[in-house]
């Protein structure tokens, strides 16, 4: 019959239309702007129309989610900040648009370069937020962030003081990435120790 | 005689390619056409894949390749020309791979190798006041700082400053001879609307009618991106069409040969925006052949598992814009959507990005599952796509208006498909069942069961169906992987930034939701490609486009546009 497959299809907009408000029914009101509610409707299970009401309501981002770089700098017990970076320059080797500009500082009395940041910039407009950057970094000072919403009406460049950021916030929006490179750092530390403490002992014997 | 005795077929003329690291042959540019032609009626290469050049600057010779194969299956077949970089003139396979047509006119553009007997050689991806050649090596781009990257000025004296804040007009812009820019008038498009011949028609009644030129686009809602169609109308029937493409154009290929091979993952990304991890998963293979290394096992399942998510989420994408093409604004194409964010969910979670994945690396990819992911995967996979695909089918397939737009319109003959080298969905939608999968498998899919998808009508509701095939198909694939995956390593080998590549080339193809995406890489030895070319589906795929809308109406043209599924970010690079 003509017209047949016009119904059927139909019908399954008509099914979707009917869903979206049952599942308003059956979620009595939590359907949006809870957590549960989003995560259901971002769930294989959702039904019907599952919009996000931004910006009132927002998805949260997955741990790996990776927007733009930062920097971590350590807080230390006396109070002071001490920038994880020291200068070694792999992350604006690997960066494929190029746009990570690192001046390496040196020491004003010897002349010799120092394991530190003189200047820092990335060209955020020409960042493609690979995450490079952060995967290659040995020293976990280069992080990808969480924040998205940076839109700006000019040109977006981060210098060290836009692009530092504290550990605990990187732990924060990364816990288990930060809770396992701790735990290597701990290691590295410890067979270190290890080490000398071996090597001043054999120092000590002679 | 063997298989592929060609030093015998051909006393002169035709040797084995001897370089270390290449394979295949070279055949002399005079013996070309002769080569080609018994190729195809002999020898049952009936498939011309891929046409690039390679400029070899240090010995003098442009080298045009070439990859065939049959449709049949098995591997391939390289042959090479080479000739003087200044003379440079190769005889066109036009006539006999007339698929080669929109891949010789961007050798020329690109590389400036002049294929004699091509009906219509003209620029492609670059404008045709261009000038210059931008693949040759000793083409330099404005803001050119260094020939290959890390770039010096960035570390250790990183002194920031923006490209476009130094003087644009540098030494190394280049104009034409005698250029002014004060005189200069835009050549206009004659050649373009010259290659589409104009005619006059009289009909019966001796009223003289002329045809008329109809350009849609590049701002056209149905282009998918800038795009246009430059049509040549008798009244609202298409008598000849060409595409014009490169409004998106950024020389992919030389940015790839200025980065190391690492930087480039990211890069392919942004070729088809739509399956960035069917394109990572091409330049892989490309790359892991020259520096054979082997995959794990639970990598290679990450990377299976991967790519047919992506080759799901495509095609509901191109399902559902192909609706809007026909008029069914939104309400299908958002069905469709909202199952690939479901996908696209899964991607962020293990990738961190949704579209620009970036997610394999040598040897592996970048990280395992997440918690969690696997569930989810599961979840979509055994549960709610099936579900969703039988909807969709439900919704669509049988829908009048659907069918009377698109059955028996925009044929494209079994024959015809071959012969322009169309590719994936398009190329078994016309009855060949060939599946690279299939056809000359890669990473772990000999291991699964499932059906090439082929149907043999060819028209547009054809290639409509396929997609929804081989989503089905997809799945089937995705169970047994999500069943089988071990536990294991994900990367063979320290993650290592810069790679060491032997000398030699490599052609690594996968079966791209769109078809054969191919990589084609030189290397030098060196920490950048010397070469690096990118086998597009979306851009040869349209070669066959203007034939197939010959005879058509305007409206079915953005019918067959939306059935072939370009992405522009891949069809101009
Ligand atoms: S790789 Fe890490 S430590 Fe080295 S310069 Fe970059 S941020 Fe600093
Ligand atoms: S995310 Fe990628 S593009 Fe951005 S700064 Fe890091 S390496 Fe460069």
């Amino acid at each position: 019959m003509y017209g047949k497959g016009l119904i059927k299809g139909l019908g399954v907009t008509l099914k979707r239309f009917v869903n979206t408000y049952l599942d308003d029914l059956k979620w009595a009101g939590k359907r949006y702007y809870t957590q549960e509610g989003l995560a259901h409707r971002s769930s294989k299970d959702a039904n019907g129309i599952f919009t996000v009401q931004y910006p009132e309501e927002k998805l949260p981002v997955p741990e790996e989610f990776r927007y733009v770089p930062f920097l971590v700098y350590d807080e230390l017990e006396d109070g002071t900040h001490h920038n994880r970076c020291t200068a070694c320059g792999i992350c604006s080797k690997v960066c494929p648009p190029q746009c990570i500009w690192i001046e390496r500082a040196t020491d004003p009395k010897t002349g010799r370069p120092k394991q530190e940041p003189a200047a820092f910039s990335i060209d955020l407009d020409i960042c493609m937020n690979c995450g490079l950057c952060a995967e290659y970094c040995p020293f976990d000072s280069i992080k990808m962030d969480h924040d998205y919403e940076i839109a700006g009406y000019g040109r977006t460049v981060h210098h060290l003081d836009e692009l530092l950021k504290p550990a605990s916030y990187y732990d924060e929006i990364r816990p288990l990435n930060s809770a396992r490179e701790a735990a290597i750092r701990k290691e590295k530390e410890e067979a270190k120790a290890a080490k000398a403490a071996a090597r001043a002992a054999r120092a000590a014997k002679k | 005689m063997s298989d592929l005795d060609f030093t015998t077929r051909f006393p002169t003329g035709v040797v084995a390619d001897e370089r270390k690291g290449y394979e295949g042959y070279i055949v002399d540019a005079d013996k070309l056409v002769e080569f080609a032609t018994a190729l195809r009626d002999e020898f049952g290469f009936d498939y011309l894949s891929s046409v690039t050049g390679v400029d070899y600057i240090n010995e003098g010779k442009l080298e045009v390749v070439y990859h065939a194969y049959k449709t049949t299956g098995g591997a391939g077949l390289v042959f090479k020309t080479q000739v003087d970089r200044e003379a440079a003139e190769v005889p066109s396979l036009y006539n006999i791979y007339p698929g080669a047509d929109f891949q010789e006119r961007e050798a020329w553009d690109l590389m400036g190798i002049k294929f004699t007997g091509h009906p219509d050689l003209r620029r492609i991806l670059l404008w045709e006041g261009f000038e210059g050649h931008p693949l040759r090596k000793d083409w330099k781009e404005p803001y050119f700082e260094e020939d290959v990257k890390p770039f010096k000025s960035r570390w250790p004296e990183g002194d920031f400053h923006r490209a476009e804040d130094k003087n644009p007009y540098g030494a190394n812009v280049q104009y034409p001879d005698k250029f002014d820019p004060e005189k200069w008038q835009p050549e206009g498009e004659d050649a373009l609307y010259g290659s589409l011949a104009k005619y006059q028609t009289t009909d019966e009644s001796g009223l003289v009618t002329d045809h008329i030129t109809v350009n849609l686009g590049p701002q056209h809602p149905s282009t998918h991106g800038v795009f246009r169609i430059a049509a040549k109308l008798n009244g609202e029937t298409i008598v000849n069409l060409k595409p014009v493409m490169g409004y998106l154009h950024r020389n992919h290929e030389k940015i790839g040969e200025r980065n190391t091979y690492l930087q480039n993952m990211p890069f392919t990304d942004r070729l088809d925006y739509l399956s960035s991890m069917s394109n990572n998963f091409g330049y892989a293979l490309a790359v892991e052949k020259l520096l054979k290394v082997e995959v794990p096992e639970r990598a290679e399942y990450l990377r299976v598992i991967m790519a047919e998510l992506t080759r799901i989420q495509n095609h509901l994408f191109a399902i559902g814009m192909f609706l809007n093409d026909l008029g069914a604004f939104f309400t299908p194409s958002l069905y469709a959507i909202e199952e690939r964010e479901l996908i696209l969910d899964i991607f962020e979670m293990v990738s961190g990005s949704r579209m620009m994945c970036n997610y394999f690396r040598f040897g592996g990819v970048v990280r395992d599952l997440p918690e969690g992911a696997l569930e989810k995967i599961k979840g979509l996979v055994l549960d709610r796509l099936p579900r969703k695909v039988d909807e969709m089918d439900r919704f669509l397939s049988e829908n009048e208006i659907l069918r009377s737009r698109t059955v028996g319109q925009g044929y494209l003959s079994a024959e015809d498909a071959i012969k322009y080298s169309a590719a994936g969905p398009m190329l078994r939608a016309s009855g060949i069942p060939y599946d690279i999968r299939r056809a000359d498998p890669y990473s772990i899919y000999d291991r699964f069961d499932f059906d090439v998808a082929v149907r043999y009508n060819g028209d547009i509701y054809d290639r409509y169906y396929i997609r929804l095939d081989e989503v089905r198909q997809s799945l089937r694939i995705l169970e047994q992987a999500i069943k089988d995956i071990p536990e294991g390593e994900i990367l063979s080998g320290k993650p290592q930034y810069t790679v060491r590549v032997p000398a030699g080339e490599s052609y690594g193809r996968v079966e791209g939701p769109k078809g054969e995406l191919g990589f084609y890489i030189v290397s030098d030895g060196k920490a950048n490609p010397y070469r690096y070319h990118v086998r597009a589906p979306s851009f040869i795929n349209l070669t066959a486009f203007g034939p197939m809308c010959v005879g058509l109406k305007v409206a079915d043209v953005v019918a067959v546009l939306g059935s072939i599924d370009i992405v522009l970010g891949e069809t101009d690079r």
